[in-house]
């Protein structure tokens, strides 16, 4: 296997009283695609939130456990959290394009670290654009709202903004749940682009996704990780009868 | 059988219906009514030496320039006090503060502070403003009566106050329904919260200020309660403008320490303490018709200003 990037041990997660994930411990790796699937409310997209400490907006989180990048614990109380952002990417299910023009929109994140030059801002534009497969449809307008584009269009704008800001890790919340064939396409393409650079993480619902994009798969079921595996044995060869019952389709 | 014929008519929907139309219309015809009758009477009186000249022989001759200069300077100098407090304000407890018991006691009496009767206001503003501030300043200073006595400021700064839950609230509307997905979206680039305010938050929520100040600014023009006290002459043809001098060159500024005329004031002196009725009545109307004009131009300003935004925002 690849070197580890992500680690997590014992990781559990209160909001308040409910607790939403248990005992969670898994090796994410590096420059590869890790899937996590399983049906609503299982934790996922919640665990997904842990690793760039997107819970930490929300009141009544708690959190106990470890959760180490590069072997760095980003629940240690001298960790920068804007820094660590900067270094994990979020794509979210929804666009989330702010009500800006598609330069602006791409050069938000830049611009917030400090990138004032022109000249700079332009090549970070192009580059994060061309990498997420949307240059040739937007090199023409963009000075025009973003909010213009399409669905897809949109999508793939929220992954050159990410891109902006030069992540190592990027993670997407179901990145096409709300898009039609072709442009779900399109993403699981870049997708797969991408994970020669970066490491992935994606949530979806979609089993088919899972096993067109990644490498690895994990298995949440009740808060808790129930199987992770390589996803051509999550999906061929299972090991419990829970995971087996869910990717055939049998629940969920 | 489908039942596909209409068998009988729903008799409650259509009279309700009809109640709910005959309400609203009797309400567009009140209106037309106070508007039509304000601006048949008063349009007569409108000219250029009425807007651009002083009262005269005891206010049943000439203009009422004073009113309108004092009513802008007052209105103008309130929204320089209310918004920057307000939307600080509405800032702080929408995006900072958290959702503690006294915390929401505050929303809530922020609320309340609408409510309360504008005459109030002006009592608060009286002994506040002026015997406790003003005539604080003057014995810290010691400036004999300067500070301590009815003026511009003073009445501004209470009508600022009386202003100051409706630009709070608009402004929380507003900051409320920028969506959550954005401030994620700033967030997971990285953005501290104070860039996320400044750069996603306010940039959204501007439209929603600029409602709350046009609220603001027709309410503080119209109110002639809280003022009574606090610097509205009965007559003063003195425009409160003082040169503002560097080295040779002046430039004359508004005086927030004069006192001044006020066309709410105005209009409610000429109705109850008029030396003669029927030469007053005309003034009356076009005075109100001016009141009305004036409102509404300060609103249209401010609508103006909103379309801008919101058309700067892609959301038309």
């Amino acid at each position: 296997m690849k070197e580890i990037k992500i680690v997590t041990k014992d990781l559990n997660l209160y909001y308040g009283n409910k607790q939403a994930l248990k005992n969670i411990t898994l090796n994410i790796p590096d420059k590869r695609v890790t899937a996590f699937i399983g049906p609503s409310g299982c934790g996922k997209s919640t665990f997904l939130r842990v690793l760039n400490r997107m819970n930490d907006l929300i009141d009544n989180v708690r959190i106990e456990g470890e959760v180490s990048v590069d072997g760095v614990n980003i629940y240690d109380k001298n960790i920068d959290v804007v820094n660590l952002r900067k270094n994990i990417g979020m794509v979210f299910q929804k666009s989330n394009l702010f009500p800006k023009t598609i330069y602006e929109n791409i050069v938000y994140g830049p611009k917030i670290n400090g990138i004032n030059d022109k000249k700079t801002l332009n090549e970070i534009v192009e580059r994060t654009c061309v990498q997420s497969a949307i240059w040739d449809e937007v090199k023409d307008r963009l000075n025009e709202n973003a909010l213009s584009l399409s669905g897809g269009q949109q999508q793939r704008l929220c992954i050159a903004r990410a891109l902006a800001v030069e992540p190592e890790i990027i993670l997407m919340d179901e990145p096409a749940s709300a898009l039609d064939p072709i442009s779900t396409a399109k993403i699981e393409e870049l997708i797969h682009d991408l994970k020669q650079r970066y490491t992935i993480v994606i949530v979806t619902h979609n089993m088919q996704q899972a096993a067109r994009v990644s490498d690895m798969t994990a298995f949440f079921y009740l808060g808790e990780l129930i199987e992770y595996d390589r996803t051509t044995k999550i999906f061929t060869n299972p090991s419990k009868k829970q995971t087996e019952d869910y990717v055939t389709g049998r629940f969920g | 059988m489908l039942a596909l014929h209409k068998k009988k008519r729903d008799f409650v929907g259509t009279i309700s219906m009809w109640i709910v139309r005959i309400m609203f219309f009797s309400l567009v015809l009140a209106l037309l009514l106070l508007l039509g009758k304000i601006i048949t009477q008063g349009i007569g009186t409108i000219s250029f030496e009425f807007i651009f000249d002083d009262p005269k022989n005891n206010m049943t001759e000439g203009g009422i320039w004073p009113a309108i200069f004092g009513t802008i300077s007052v209105t103008f100098i309130m929204i320089l006090l209310a918004v920057p407090l307000g939307v600080c304000s509405a800032i702080y407890l929408n995006e900072y503060a958290k959702d503690t018991f006294f915390n929401r006691i505050i929303r809530t009496s922020i609320n309340n502070l609408a409510g309360i009767p504008s005459i109030v206001f002006g009592l608060f503003g009286l002994g506040f403003f002026i015997l406790f501030i003003g005539r604080g300043m003057d014995e810290v200073l010691e400036t004999g009566l300067l500070f301590g006595q009815p003026a511009l400021i003073w009445a501004s700064a209470t009508l600022a106050v009386l202003v100051l839950p409706i630009v709070i609230v608009s402004t929380l509307e507003a900051l409320n329904s920028v969506p959550k997905s954005h401030r994620d979206a700033s967030y997971g680039l990285g953005a501290t919260k104070w860039q996320t305010i400044k750069n996603v938050v306010l940039p959204q929520a501007r439209p929603g200020i600029l409602t709350g100040t046009i609220l603001a600014v027709s309410r503080g023009a119209g109110e002639t309660a809280p003022i009574l006290f606090l610097g509205a002459a009965f007559f003063l043809p003195n425009l409160p403008v003082t040169d503002l001098c560097i080295g040779d060159y002046c430039i004359p500024m508004i005086n927030p320490a004069k006192q001044f005329m006020y066309l709410a004031y105005h209009i409610f002196i000429l109705a109850t303490q008029s030396s003669n009725p029927t030469k007053t009545l005309p003034i009356q109307y076009g005075s109100t018709l001016v009141l009305i004009v004036l409102t509404f131009l300060l609103n249209i300003t401010a609508i103006i200003f909103r379309y801008r935004f919101r058309k700067s925002l892609g959301r038309l």
